[in-house]
């Protein structure tokens, strides 16, 4: 610990000695001198006041492939991460997030979301029991402040260690075999959200077996001050297995697939919402796996337990747009259905079948060209929701609003049984 | 001697086979496929033929499988993964290239590099193709309607027909039926000065096929190329992760989910007609399988000139079918190897190892290979579509190896004198000399070696002469001529027989759409 903390300083110092980094630039992630080098066509973008890569080829496409075929290596540093140490860590995390944080094994990750009083969502990320009284929660959106809100008369420290971990992301089939050369050990017993500490080329990482692409993935969190090395030997162990460096474009239309939802894009967190009906419940986000309701206290426990009583309002299911009717709008006007090359992130009408009135909107959509489905992730009201229900959705067509055929479908879309085996 | 009740039985377990049994069986037909060989596939087959290496033997990237196929099935479901196929460099004498990338951009400044000119007849080229491909592709899911017949489905398809040709503006058709008319080479002559740039053109035109790039009648399949393209992000256009084997094997599955039963090492010696209908099949073990509906997936004269009596069938039907073109061109060679092809013109290794190498430099060079096929023998130059399937799927190989897939033209069945070891030696050797020539490291990286000719393609797939697309994808042998004039919706004239393989429209390609069309025509005369 202490060698991590001083090694750490150092990168900070190191950092603010440069001057050719003024403070009126993004910062560059721990990874940015390997990436940088990756990339083709200038295709950045922000991320929490970082810069990470929308995709390093000049096209998406390859990079998205290889989390459904080899590897796909993403560098998710930007995202908040906060370590929560003490004899009341647990008591902390279990006020502030839904699920069972105390009933949590050391070396076991839980994805969660975190309410305000009246039950509506904040955020959504995990935490991680690193040892008997240390938890890393990662997180959307900044929550520090949050976190200390809610720590008066515990005994807990709680530290932002989002600039101090670097976090790569390892998804796909063959993420597992590149692991195991990296860190020279088997990975055969680290199950679904459960985590491992090991070490690749000298570094000291925390693998977690969690991702947001719905397919076998870990993620790997380690000091930044020692990344480039673990970053190399991935890349080095994995050109064998097809390891390709992706960016966020890929990972879009990956999570759509994997039906996981993206804060600001499908929900707002109740704290930047400017009016009520922009908020969700965990219930309306269709996350009620992740309340424990029977827990003692938490924000927002009694405002969801009501809600659970008398049913959400609203859900959010996955939304397919049918493809012959698809076909069919664009034929009327001579031409070939056009389909999305990135996922979008729009707010599109769903209405009731038969030209009724509206009833849902779409919030992501993405063509996945590994299912070849149109794909959406949409919030319905809540009688709509059943799979399997024909709805219609809003398609411009030359410049034409109209209506496609489309349908309930249950999430995940994709769900391949090596994510859990 | 067992025999079987069955609603329908597929005749051989290839694509198109397995799509038809897929399609029955989900109709809620008790439906068994026959399948000679001891996995399913046809000539879209995955095999380790060496350890850890795996071959796609045959057929080996995927061009136009239908949509609604893929989505009908659910074929992702059942494990179907289309990868994209980036680029095609082409190799040239001088040690300079030209290269096709994934990226317009870059496609048009290569371009440019050889000819400025070219550059911006490619765009407006692409745009011509796009418009023709879009007039034309509604015929790949159309049941041929008879030009001569007067009954309302014929007419209504005839309307259809007549419809797509009308909806293209004027100079449009006019481009369309000079494509239908000319050579390869003629009609991009119209077009490109670039001599490389028309060669690895024309050379795709003329994959399959006994034409040279000169031929009159091979301009047509350049379209082809372009119908793929309408699909866009659709994209069935690529490589199959696991091979073409796995495209097979998703197919497979989806049938057998939906209820159908596929029977391996399972060789049908002759169809059994009773009283003029066929009313089941006889293998060559004795059993019997007794079905109302008998479907062929087979090349019309192994299942029209080998299975059936010919006394069952009308003269001038058999004549048509002993008439139909079927010459086998082309080979095949995989192989093994301990390293990555390093090109003299594009050293090292990188992006572009990722796509297709087309071994076209010249327009004489791929003129001369077809040449020597014209008198009897194989290209000692060949064209070549190569490409390494590991880089695309690292599974396909061990970890640092690699195989490559070698598509040869010309490589004719009616070879002088016949194939033989010898001759198949020297033709693989042939292949290695002309891509040594461009990549001088490559001979020595071959670590195990299968060369296909069509006799062997015959012999292991059992496709008549070896012809990849059971008979020439010529205009003489389309639509509603496919296979022979008035038979081509997918019945035969025998009741109760109906085809559904390569050489019933629309033919070629691992497309399925011979084999779920007849489905459905099936499905027309057999009440549910």
């Amino acid at each position: 610990m202490l060698i991590a903390r001083s090694s750490s300083v150092s990168h900070i110092m190191a950092h603010r000695s440069k001057s050719d980094m003024p403070n009126h630039r993004l910062k560059p992630t721990p990874f940015h001198d390997r990436t940088a080098r990756l990339m083709l066509g200038q295709s950045w973008r922000r991320w929490a006041g970082f810069t990470v890569a929308s995709s390093y080829d000049l096209s998406h496409e390859r990079e998205y492939y290889a989390i459904r075929n080899s590897a796909a290596l993403f560098d998710v540093s930007p995202l908040y991460k906060y370590h929560v140490t003490g004899r009341d860590a647990a008591r902390l995390l279990d006020r502030v997030v839904t699920r069972d944080v105390a009933r949590a094994k050391v070396g076991q990750v839980l994805y969660t979301t975190w309410c305000d009083g009246d039950g509506k969502v904040i955020d959504d990320g995990t935490v991680s029991r690193l040892d008997d009284t240390t938890y890393r929660l990662t997180a959307a959106d900044p929550n520090y402040r949050w976190l200390g809100d809610n720590a008066r008369q515990l005994d807990v420290h709680i530290e932002d260690v989002s600039e101090r971990i670097a976090a790569l992301a390892l998804q796909g089939p063959t993420s597992r075999t590149i692991l195991e050369l990296a860190t020279e050990s088997s990975l055969e017993a680290l199950k679904y959200f459960r985590l491992v500490n090991t070490s690749i080329r000298g570094t000291p990482v925390t693998i977690t077996r969690t991702g947001y692409t719905g397919d076998l993935g870990y993620e790997i969190w380690m000091d930044a001050a020692l990344a480039i090395p673990v970053w190399d030997r991935l890349i080095e162990c994995g050109t064998s297995y097809g390891i390709t460096p992706a960016g966020m474009l890929a990972l879009d239309m990956a999570r759509v697939e994997a039906g996981l939802l993206l804060i600001e894009v499908d929900y707002y967190s109740s704290r930047h919402a400017l009016i009520e009906q922009q908020k969700s419940s965990p219930l309306e986000l269709s996350l009620d796996w992740t309340l424990s309701l029977d827990k003692p206290q938490f924000n927002g426990r009694t405002a969801i337990r009501a809600e659970h009583a008398r049913g959400a309002a609203w859900k959010f299911v996955g939304v397919e747009v049918d493809w012959t009717s698809l076909q069919s709008l664009y034929a009327n006007v001579g031409l070939a259905p056009r389909l999305p090359t990135q996922a979008w992130r729009t707010s599109v009408p769903l209405y009731q079948a038969a030209g009724g009135r509206q009833i849902g909107y779409a919030t992501s959509g993405t063509w996945s060209p590994l299912l070849k489905r149109y794909l959406t992730l949409a919030h319905v009201e809540a009688k709509y929701s059943a799979p399997g229900t024909t709805l219609e959705i809003e398609m411009t067509v030359e410049h034409r609003r109209k209506r496609a055929l489309a349908t309930v479908n249950a999430l995940p879309f994709y769900n391949p049984a090596r994510k859990r085996a | 001697m067992t025999s079987h009740r069955y609603d329908a039985i597929v005749i051989g377990g290839g694509h198109n086979g397995l799509v038809n049994a897929a399609y029955l069986a989900r109709a809620g037909k008790k439906v068994v496929v026959l399948e000679r060989r001891h996995l399913v596939g046809g000539a879209a087959v995955t095999e380790e033929i060496y350890p850890g290496f795996k071959y796609s033997v045959f057929s080996y990237v995927v061009s136009l499988l239908r949509p609604e196929i893929i989505r009908d099935l659910d074929l992702p479901r059942h494990g179907l993964e289309i990868l994209p196929l980036e680029s095609t460099v082409t190799p040239m004498f001088d040690g300079n290239y030209i290269a096709g990338w994934a990226d317009h951009d870059l496609t048009r400044r290569e371009i440019y590099r050889h000819s400025p000119r070219d550059a911006d007849a490619y765009d407006e080229y692409g745009h011509m193709m796009h418009h023709m491909a879009m007039a034309v592709k509604p015929i790949l899911a159309m049941v041929p309607p008879d030009p001569t017949s007067l009954a309302p489905s014929d007419l209504k398809g005839m309307l259809s027909f007549a419809g797509l040709f009308r909806s293209l503006p004027t100079r449009q058709f006019h481009q369309l039926y000079k494509l239908m008319t000319m050579s390869a080479g003629d009609y991009l002559d119209e077009w490109f000065e670039t001599d490389v740039l028309k060669a690895t053109k024309s050379a795709s035109g003329i994959i399959g096929t006994f034409m040279g790039p000169r031929t009159p009648g091979s301009a047509y399949v350049l379209l082809h190329h372009y119908m793929g393209e309408i699909d866009g992000a659709f994209r069935a256009w690529g490589f199959a992760k696991g091979g073409t084997g796995a495209i097979s094997k998703a197919i497979a599955s989806a049938a057998r989910e939906a209820g159908a039963e596929i029977r391996l090492n399972a060789s049908v010696a002759q169809v059994i007609v009773k009283n003029g209908r066929a009313t089941g099949v006889a293998m060559a073990n004795g059993d019997e399988f007794h079905a109302p509906v008998v479907v062929t997936s087979l090349d019309p004269k192994r299942s029209f000139l080998q299975l059936i009596e010919r006394k069952e069938l009308p003269a001038e039907f058999v004549r048509d079918i002993e008439r139909y073109k079927i010459r086998g061109s082309s080979g095949k060679v995989n192989l093994s190897l301990s390293e990555l092809p390093e090109f003299t013109c594009m050293p090292g290794n990188g992006p572009h190892h990722r796509g297709a190498f087309s071994i076209s430099p010249t327009m004489e060079y791929v003129e001369n290979a077809y040449d020597d096929a014209k008198y009897g023998d194989f290209s000692k130059k060949p064209y070549m579509d190569i490409v390494i399937p590991s880089m695309i799927d690292p599974g396909m190989a061990p970890p640092g190896k690699h195989v490559m897939s070698i598509f040869v033209q010309y490589a004719p069945s009616n070879i002088t004198g016949g194939w033989n070891d010898e001759k198949r030696e020297a033709f693989g050797d042939a292949v290695i000399d002309a891509v040594t020539r461009f990549a001088p490291n490559f001979r020595a990286s071959i670590l195990h070696r299968q060369v296909l000719t069509p006799a062997d393609i015959e012999s292991i797939t059992g496709l008549t002469d070896g012809n990849i697309f059971q008979g020439e994808l010529a205009l003489h042998q389309l639509f509603f001529l496919r296979p022979a004039p008035g038979w081509a919706r997918f019945r035969a004239p025998l009741k109760g027989l109906y085809q559904c393989g390569s050489a019933t429209h629309p033919g070629g390609g691992i497309m399925g759409a011979g084999g779920r069309l007849a489905a459905l025509e099936i499905l027309k005369d057999v009440p549910r």
